[in-house]
C-alpha cells in the first residue's frame, strides 16, 4: 500500500514537471535564492493547476532537482512561496478555499501579486472574497513606481476601515514616506475617512458591549428589584445568588460532560431550569429563616444578609475549591459576527441580551398578567391594605423572595459564559446592582431596565475614554449626585407615604 | 438660672462607676502592661510579649472606630457601611509622613519613597507638599476624613437620604475609593500601599519603647472617645440626635434641622476613625487599598452590634470579642472563619439586637 502511494506520487510529481517548463525547474534548483524567488514567481504567474502542484511539493519538500538533488529552502523563500501558493490558490474552485487564500493575503502582498490579483479580481464572483481581494491588491500596487497606481491603491484603501489599512496609510502621509504630493494628499484623505470608519466600529463596539454588560446588571438588579420593592429588604447575599446560578451550570456542564458527550452543546439550555431553581430554592431557604424574622428593621436585615453571604461564600470554597471553575462556551456559543470591520460582535455576548430581554419579557407578564404578579404589586404598593382585602402576604413574600432569588440564578448562567466564575464573582457584582436600584428607583422594573442598561453602556464607553477605574468612580459620583436631585430615583412610585 | 460650667456637665456625664473602670483601665494600659512589656526579662512568665502589646493595640484603634460607629450609629440612626474609607484615610494621611521618614534607607536610596522611584517620577507630587512635618500630618490625620466626611455627609443629609439608601451610597464611597488608591497614578503606592517604615520624629518605629508609647496613645484615645462620646449623648445635643434616631419628621416640626445634628456627629465620627486609623498604621507596620473594601466596613458594624449599639462601652467589648475570635480563627481553623462570622452577623441580629452589653443588663435586672 504504501509502496503504492509513494509510485503514485511521483508519478503525480513527474507529470506537473513535465507540464512547467524544465528551464524554470532548472532554476529552482539554482544556488541563489534570488534566482529561486524568480522562479517561483515566473510559474506562479502561470496560474495553471499544475503550477499549483508544482509550488505545493515544492513547500511539502517533495519536489526533487531534475538532477536528482534536494532544493533547499530558506525562510524569505518559503514565505514568497506561501504568498505564491495563496495566490494560487484564489483560482480554486470551492469558495471557501479562495477565501481563507484571500485572508492570507491580506499581509505582505508584495508588489509581484499585483498581476495575479487583479487577474483573480475579475474572475472573482463572491462580493465577500472580492472585498479581500481588492484590499489586497491596493496593498500590494503602494509600492508600485507608477504614482497614478498608488494614487488609486491610496484610494482604495481608504475605503477599508480596518487598522492594518491604517498602518499602511500612515507613512504614506508623510514626506519620507511618499515622494508624490498628489498621493501623500489622498493618503491623507484616505486615512481619515478609514480612521471616521474605525471611530464608529469602535463606539459601536463599545456601545454593544455596554449593552451586553447592562443585561447582566439587569438580570443582577431585577431580582434585587423585586425584593427591595416588596420587604423593603436590602439582599446583601443577592450576589451569592448570582454565584449559586453559575456554579449549578457548572454542575451542569460537568454532568453532560460525563453522562451525555454528545449533547454537550446544549448544556447551557438545561443549567437554565436547574439554575433557577436551585437559587430560588437557597433564597426562599434565606427567606424563611432568616430574612423572615427581620421585618421592619432593615439596617439589621443588610448586615444578617451580609453574614448568609460570608457563608455561602465560604460554602462554596469548601465545595468547589477555592480557584475559579473552567466553563466552556458551547460552539454555538464561541465566535461572532462581523457586520461592518472592525466591529466584531461576539456570539456569546449576543445570546446574554437576547437572554435577559426574553427574561425581562418573562418577568413582566408574571408581574403584570398573573395574579401572582398583582400580588406582589399590591403588596409592594401597600402592605397593611393588601393585607386587609385577603392577600396573604407572608407566603407573597416567600414567593418573590424565591423569584428575585431565581432571576439572580439566571443571571449567574449568563454571567458564566463571559466571566470567571469563582466564589468571590457574586461579590463584584453586588455595588453596581445596588446602584440599578438606587438609580433606577424602587418598585416598577422599568426603571431597573433603563438603569441598567444606561449604566452598563456609559460605564463602557467611560472605559475606552479614560480607563476601568476612573469609568467606576466617574459613574459612583454621578449616583451619588443624582440622587441629590431625585432621592426616590427615576421612576418613582406615584403615591402619598408617611413614616 | 445660671448654666452648669462645661468642666462640671463633662465630669458629670460619665457616673462614678465609669470614671473608677476608667482609672484601672488607664492603670493597666499606662503602668503595668509596659512595665510588664519593658522591664520583665523575656524569660519571666509575667513577661508581656511583643505580640501582645501590639494585638491589644491594634484592638484599641479598632474599638476607638468601633466607638465612633455607635456615636452614628446608635444615637443617630445612621448605619455607616464605608467607616473604614475614614479609617483607611487617616492611616494613609499618617502613613505619607512615616514614607518621607524612611529619608534614603529606602532600596533606592533616594529622597522620594520607593514606589515613586519604581514608577519613574522625578519628584513629589502635590499634595504629598509637607509631608514631611509631623505637624502637617497630625493636621492632615484630622482634615481629611473630616473634610470629605464633610462634603459627602452634607451632600447626603441635605437631601434627606437614609436609612438602607445612606448605607449604601457609603458602601459605594468606599469602594470606589478602594479602586482609585489601587490605582498607581494616585501616587499612594498603588495595591502595596505603605510599608517598611523606619521611624517616627527620628525614632525608630519597632523599638520596644516605641511600641509601648503607641499603645499607650491607642488608649489614651480610647479612653478620651468614650468620655466625649458620653458626655456628647447626655447633653441636649445628644437628646436633639436621639429624637431625629426615633422621629426625624416630628423633630423637624419642632424647629430642629437635623441637618447639621447629623452632619456633625458623622463628621466626628470620621475623624475619630482617621486618628484610630494613624494610631493603627505604625503598630501594624503597613497601610494598603484593602483597608477601604466594603468588607472590612461592614465588619465594623458588626463589632459595634455585637457590643450593643447605644451603650458606647459595649461596642467597645465587641471590637475586642470579635478580634480576638478572628485571631484565633484564622490561626487554628482558617477554613471556619467566615463561617463564624458570618453565623455571628446573623445570631446577633437575629437573637441579640442589643448585643452583649443588652445581655449584661438582661443578667443585672434577674438578680
Amino acid at each position: 500500500m504504501r509502496h503504492l502511494l509513494i509510485a503514485l506520487f511521483c508519478w503525480l510529481s513527474l507529470s506537473a514537471q513535465a507540464a512547467v517548463d524544465p528551464a524554470l525547474l532548472r532554476q529552482l534548483a539554482s544556488e541563489e535564492s534570488d534566482d529561486k524567488i524568480a522562479a517561483i514567481q515566473a510559474i506562479a504567474a502561470d496560474a495553471s493547476p499544475e503550477a499549483l502542484q508544482v509550488l505545493q511539493s515544492l513547500a511539502d519538500g517533495t519536489l526533487a532537482a531534475p538532477d536528482g538533488g534536494e532544493i533547499v529552502l530558506n525562510n524569505r523563500i518559503r514565505s514568497v512561496l506561501a504568498n505564491a501558493l495563496a495566490g494560487l490558490r484564489l483560482f480554486d474552485a470551492s469558495a471557501a478555499v479562495r477565501l481563507a487564500a484571500a485572508k492570507e493575503l491580506q499581509t505582505g502582498a508584495g508588489l509581484d501579486m499585483a498581476p495575479l490579483l487583479e487577474k483573480a479580481l475579475a474572475q472573482e464572483s463572491d462580493a465577500k472574497i472580492k472585498a479581500l481581494l481588492a484590499a489586497a491588491h491596493a496593498q500590494a500596487n503602494l509600492a508600485s513606481p507608477d504614482s497614478s497606481a498608488r494614487l488609486a491603491a491610496v484610494k482604495a484603501l481608504g475605503e477599508f476601515a480596518s487598522p492594518s489599512a491604517r498602518n499602511l496609510l500612515l507613512p504614506l502621509t508623510k514626506e519620507e514616506g511618499e515622494a508624490d504630493v498628489a498621493v501623500r494628499a489622498a493618503a491623507k484623505e484616505a486615512l481619515k475617512a478609514a480612521e471616521r470608519r474605525l471611530a464608529l466600529g469602535e463606539a459601536l463596539g463599545s456601545a454593544f458591549t455596554g449593552l451586553s454588560l447592562g443585561s447582566i446588571l439587569l438580570l443582577a438588579a431585577l431580582g434585587l428589584a423585586i425584593t427591595y420593592g416588596v420587604m423593603g429588604v436590602i439582599n446583601m447575599a443577592h450576589g451569592e445568588l448570582l454565584m449559586i446560578g453559575a456554579y449549578a451550570t457548572y454542575a451542569v456542564q460537568s454532568l453532560f460532560r460525563n453522562y451525555l458527550p454528545g449533547f454537550v452543546d446544549a448544556y447551557v439550555l438545561a443549567a437554565i431550569p436547574v439554575a433557577f431553581f436551585a437559587a430560588a430554592a437557597v433564597g426562599i431557604l434565606l427567606e424563611r429563616t432568616v430574612i423572615r424574622h427581620l421585618y421592619g428593621r432593615p439596617l439589621e436585615t443588610l448586615l444578617a444578609t451580609w453574614g448568609l453571604s460570608l457563608i455561602l461564600i465560604q460554602a462554596a470554597r469548601v465545595l468547589f475549591g477555592a480557584q475559579n471553575v473552567e466553563l466552556a462556551n458551547p460552539a454555538w456559543m464561541s465566535g461572532g459576527v462581523e457586520p461592518m470591520p472592525g466591529l466584531v460582535l461576539p456570539w456569546n455576548r449576543i445570546a446574554i441580551v437576547a437572554f435577559s430581554l426574553f427574561v425581562l419579557l418573562l418577568v413582566w407578564l408574571l408581574m403584570n398578567r398573573t395574579r401572582l404578579g398583582m400580588f406582589v404589586r399590591a403588596v409592594t404598593q401597600n402592605r397593611p391594605m393588601a393585607g386587609c382585602v385577603g392577600v396573604h402576604t407572608a407566603k407573597i413574600d416567600t414567593l418573590a423572595f424565591g423569584l428575585g432569588a431565581g432571576i439572580a440564578g439566571l443571571g449567574g448562567v449568563a454571567l458564566s459564559q463571559i466571566a470567571n466564575v469563582g466564589p468571590d464573582m457574586g461579590q463584584g457584582y453586588i455595588v453596581d446592582s445596588f446602584m440599578v436600584v438606587v438609580l433606577g428607583g424602587v418598585g416598577q422594573l422599568a426603571g431597573a431596565v433603563w438603569a441598567a442598561l444606561g449604566l452598563g453602556v456609559v460605564t463602557k464607553f467611560l472605559e475606552g475614554w479614560a480607563g476601568a477605574v476612573i469609568a467606576k468612580i466617574v459613574v459612583l459620583v454621578f449616583i451619588i449626585v443624582f440622587i441629590q436631585k431625585r432621592p426616590q430615583g427615576l421612576f418613582a412610585l406615584k403615591g402619598r407615604f408617611v413614616e | 438660672m445660671m448654666r452648669t460650667p462645661l468642666a462640671v456637665r463633662f465630669l458629670q456625664a460619665t457616673p462614678k462607676s465609669g470614671w473608677l473602670a476608667l482609672a484601672v483601665f488607664a492603670a493597666l494600659t499606662f503602668v503595668v502592661l509596659p512595665l510588664l512589656h519593658l522591664a520583665v526579662p523575656p524569660e519571666s512568665p509575667l513577661h508581656v510579649s511583643t505580640y501582645v502589646i501590639t494585638l491589644a493595640g491594634k484592638i484599641m484603634c479598632y474599638a476607638i472606630v468601633a466607638v465612633a460607629m455607635d456615636l452614628i450609629w446608635g444615637y443617630a440612626g445612621i448605619l455607616s457601611l464605608g467607616h473604614g474609607l475614614f479609617f483607611a484615610l487617616g492611616g494613609y494621611a499618617f502613613g505619607m509622613y512615616l514614607m518621607r521618614q524612611i529619608g534614603r534607607d529606602g532600596s533606592y536610596q533616594s529622597d522620594l519613597p520607593d514606589f515613586m522611584v519604581f514608577l519613574d517620577w522625578k519628584e513629589l507630587p502635590w499634595y504629598w507638599a509637607g509631608s514631611d512635618s509631623f505637624l502637617w500630618a497630625l493636621f492632615l490625620v484630622v482634615a481629611v476624613p473630616g473634610l470629605v466626611a464633610f462634603v459627602f455627609g452634607f451632600f447626603a443629609f441635605r437631601s434627606r437620604i437614609k436609612d438602607v439608601y445612606f448605607s449604601i451610597i457609603t458602601q459605594a464611597l468606599t469602594f470606589a475609593a478602594m479602586l482609585l488608591f489601587f490605582r498607581n497614578e494616585t501616587g499612594f503606592g498603588g495595591n502595596n500601599g505603605f510599608t517598611d517604615f523606619k521611624r517616627i520624629l527620628g525614632f525608630p518605629i519597632t523599638s520596644p519603647e516605641m511600641r509601648v508609647i503607641l499603645f499607650a496613645l491607642s488608649a489614651a484615645l480610647l479612653m478620651a472617645t468614650l468620655l466625649i462620646g458620653r458626655y456628647l449623648v447626655v447633653s441636649k445635643f445628644g437628646r436633639v440626635l436621639a429624637a431625629i434616631r426615633d422621629a426625624e419628621s416630628r423633630t423637624m416640626f419642632l424647629g430642629y434641622n437635623p441637618l447639621w445634628y447629623k452632619l456633625s456627629i458623622w463628621t466626628f465620627s470620621a475623624i475619630l476613625c482617621g486618628l484610630a486609623g494613624a494610631l493603627y498604621v505604625p503598630q501594624v507596620g503597613i497601610i494598603n487599598p484593602s483597608e477601604m473594601s466594603p468588607a472590612n466596613s461592614i465588619e465594623i458594624a458588626i463589632w459595634t452590634a455585637v457590643g450593643g449599639r447605644g451603650t458606647l462601652v459595649g461596642p467597645v467589648i465587641g471590637a475586642a470579642l470579635v478580634n480576638l475570635s478572628k485571631s484565633f480563627f484564622t490561626q487554628t481553623f482558617p477554613d471556619y472563619w467566615l463561617f463564624f462570622l458570618g453565623a455571628l452577623f446573623v445570631a446577633v441580629t437575629l437573637w441579640l439586637p442589643d448585643g452583649v452589653a443588652g445581655l449584661w443588663k438582661r443578667w443585672r435586672a434577674t438578680k
